[in-house]
């Protein structure tokens, strides 16, 4: 199963190889990862997409959290976070088809960047599973280069406080 | 001050006491400032990898944090093995290297490496100090991470020029370390549980790891194991926690462990783990492990908590204050009326008697089971701290040597470091000048680190080495012999070269051959009795095997017990 983890970390040199280095050591994958600063001076934010058990998910929670440059670790639930992501996708679109593409872009939330003979460069900020959509809609197009930031996100400012985890329980 | 001052001042606000090293190219400033002048003695090492050990045994036998220094490059990469090995055994560790100069970072320059990306997977943090004035801090916070929640190594890796630089710094340094806060209390409703499960259990045992060692919480322990009678077996790294002369302690689990500990502990009901990580060398196969048990896990660091095993009742934090409140828990129940577990502790009595440790003596040969227990029958009165390298004479040594004080064996047993022992005891001698240091090792073993012979004759650190001596790579040569249909690859050591007595007078020491039990007792009397560093080369009996044993992978309870050298010979007849 997927979980996404959000890890505040003091920025330090090294902060962010320590936790690839703690994953590459145990055996878990990360399937995307976005770092960026927070509101707080000299602490970073850094989002982990992991798919694994729940058993595997405590343990890299445990032991991410041991870390002495992790400030905090918490798991994004889906429904109780609002998650996000940037994606970026030239597309090499004859210019007889590219009022087609850019409408539906837009249509869903997208922009045009960028317009050359070869073909455009689209933006798109949504759900990490509505970039999915779009870069099927695309791929009839002709797909030259696409890149995606990785998601991240916050817990919902709607959403009750979860139930304490099972590390917290035992913290 | 200079950089190099600053550091000095930065352990001796620490009170640190000893630190094992050797100088070179890029550590030179801080060494310069050592003759300037420091409170700290400094044990010249006649390798970094012995230097680390050193300070690993300093640690283990005092209880305090090890401190190792080298330069740059290849100084600091014969550190990795000693951090590895802290890593593994959970030894508070403090390593200081020198890196070449800011400017030359990332340029390949002489002696450098990346000593803080190398090890960063076996560290618990590190620092590489960009700024002379960061150093106090950076060395408070380096001890205080190394000795705190969960113990191990950490590194603060420092440019020849911040140790260079002269700089205005003030002690004591401001701790800053919002993301590192170990478990202090523990929850009282997971000790309720605990105490519950433990009093009310009919089979229960203490399952008892180095982790309780380096909580200090071996007096909780005894109250713990009197207060509900609950037997007690102790892992490698737990020997010592739990004396071994005490009716409640019954052996050590686990793969060369014997049978009625590894019955005791594969039929009970209630496990109680204390600051023990169910290590694959204890569990066997994992699934077969105390199967029908309730696990009650106590331990500092949460992340071991149903790592492998899960754990019905988790009880996270100083282990001290965990088990001291689990002994009182269950004092309470016992006072209001739960049974302790009478027939529980005759029937692993029984099984003891049932299943006793066993070896043929040999007219020929001398036994390492014999070189053990003799030494383990000089001793048993003093004060004697045990260090040993890996292999069959360790575990030898587990099951002959009776450890009845706290941290007073010694051995590596997570990473299994082949030449562990002899640094480790100089190191222990340091810590201890009092106690007798004996380092039990085997021939393989001894050629890692025996250098070190002179690091303990010139500094005045002697250590008996008792050298079980048998020309093979021996726990290898056992596998070979059970495994892999006794095709003996690469294993014979040829007995004869070196001549490890000749060897040891070499390195100033005294060196002692003894080839029968009765040479054995007057030899090892006399070394004990010398003050000297010496070294008795026992040779032993080159085919003896190690059993029982629990072959790798397999259920606890298919242990191999005692197979009679003459079935072997039959064996590998037919």
């Amino acid at each position: 199963m997927k979980h996404t983890l959000s890890v505040t970390v003091q920025d330090k040199p090294g902060a962010l190889t320590r936790i690839t280095t703690m994953f590459a050591r145990r055996g878990f994958n990360i399937e995307s990862l976005a770092v960026g600063p927070t509101e707080r001076p000299g602490v970073s934010c850094i989002t982990l997409r992991v798919d694994c058990a729940q058993h595997s998910l405590e343990q890299i929670e445990k032991q991410i959290h041991k870390l002495v440059d992790v400030l905090r670790v918490t798991e994004l639930v889906s429904g109780e976070a609002v998650e996000r992501e940037l994606m970026l996708v030239k597309v090499a679109v004859p210019p007889e088809r590219r009022a087609e593409l850019v409408t539906t872009a837009e249509a869903l939330g997208g922009r045009l960047l960028d317009v050359g003979t070869d073909g455009v460069v689209l933006e798109l900020v949504a759900t990490p599973e509505e970039l999915d959509a779009f870069h099927e809609l695309c791929r009839p197009y002709g797909v030259a280069d696409l890149v995606r930031t990785g998601r991240v996100g916050v817990p919902r400012a709607s959403a009750r406080r979860r139930a304490p985890t099972r590390l917290a329980a035992i913290n | 001050m200079t950089g190099g001052d600053a550091i000095l001042r930065a352990l001796e606000a620490e009170g640190v006491e000893v630190m094992f090293g050797i100088p070179g190219g890029a550590i030179m400033p801080t060494y310069d400032a050592m003759a300037r002048g420091t409170t700290v003695r400094h044990v010249l090492a006649r390798h970094e990898q012995g230097a680390g050990h050193m300070a690993q045994g300093y640690a283990r036998a005092s209880g305090k944090v090890g401190v190792a220094i080298a330069t740059s490059g290849p100084g600091a990469t014969n550190l990795v093995t000693p951090i590895a090995d802290a890593w593994m055994d959970s030894t508070p560790l403090v390593c200081i290297t020198g890196q070449v100069r800011s400017t030359l970072i990332g340029t390949d320059a002489f002696q450098e490496c990346d000593i803080t990306g190398i090890t960063m997977p076996i560290v618990k943090h590190s620092w590489l100090v960009q700024d002379a004035r960061e150093l106090p801090s950076v060395l408070r916070a380096a001890f205080h991470v190394a000795r705190t929640g969960r113990c191990g190594p950490v590194l603060v890796d420092v440019p020849r020029d911040v140790q260079e630089a002269v700089v205005d710094v003030t002690f004591p340094a401001e701790l800053d370390l919002p993301g590192w806060r170990p478990p202090t209390k523990v929850h009282p409703l997971q000790i309720r549980e605990a105490g519950r499960a433990v009093a009310n259990a009919r089979k229960p045992i203490l399952y008892v790891g180095g982790g309780t060692l380096n909580g200090d919480a071996c007096d909780e322990l005894l109250e713990l194991a009197e207060a509900g009678s609950l037997p007690v077996v102790t892992t490698l790294m737990g020997k010592g926690a739990f004396p071994e002369d005490h009716e409640l302690h019954f052996g050590w689990p686990g793969m060369h462990g014997p049978k009625w500990s590894n019955l005791a502990i594969n039929t009970c009901d209630v496990l109680v783990a204390v600051g023990a990580r169910f290590d694959d060398r204890v569990t066997g196969k994992l699934s077969a492990f105390a199967p029908g048990a309730t696990v009650v896990h106590l331990d500092v660091d949460a992340a071991e908590i149903s790592k492998l095993r899960d754990a019905d009742i988790p009880v996270v934090g100083a282990l001290a204050t965990a088990v001291g409140e689990l002994a009182r828990e269950v004092a309470g129940h016992r006072e209001d009326g739960a049974a302790p577990p009478t027939a529980w502790l005759e029937q692993i009595r029984e099984w003891r008697e049932e299943f006793p440790l066993r070896y043929e003596r040999d007219a020929e040969w001398l036994k390492p089971q014999t070189v053990l227990e003799t030494l383990q029958r000089l001793t048993a009165d003093d004060d004697v701290i045990v260090t040993t390298g890996v292999g069959q004479h360790q575990m030898w040594a587990m099951q002959y040597v009776r450890s009845v004080r706290p941290r007073s064996f010694i051995t590596s047993g997570g990473l299994g470091t082949m030449g562990y022992g002899i640094p480790a005891a100089v190191g222990a001698k340091a810590a201890r000048p009092e106690a007798t240091v004996v380092c039990i090792d085997g021939d393989g073993c001894f050629q890692m680190t025996a250098q070190e012979l002179a690091t303990a004759a010139i500094e005045d650190l002697p250590i008996v080495v008792v050298l079980v001596n048998n020309g093979y790579l021996g726990m290898v040569t056992q596998w070979q012999d059970m495994f892999y249909d006794g095709r003996r690859s690469h294993v014979d050591l040829r007995g004869g070269v070196p001549d490890y007595a000749k060897l040891a007078e070499a390195y100033g020491g005294v060196g002692m051959v003894v080839t029968d039990e009765a040479e054995l007792e007057t030899a090892l009397a006399e070394a004990l009795r010398l003050e000297r560093t010496v070294v008795i080369d026992c040779r032993v009996a080159p085919a003896e095997q190690c059993y029982p044993m629990i072959p790798s992978g397999a259920a606890a309870l298919d242990m191999i017990e005692y197979v009679d050298t003459l079935e072997v010979k039959e064996a590998k007849a037919s």
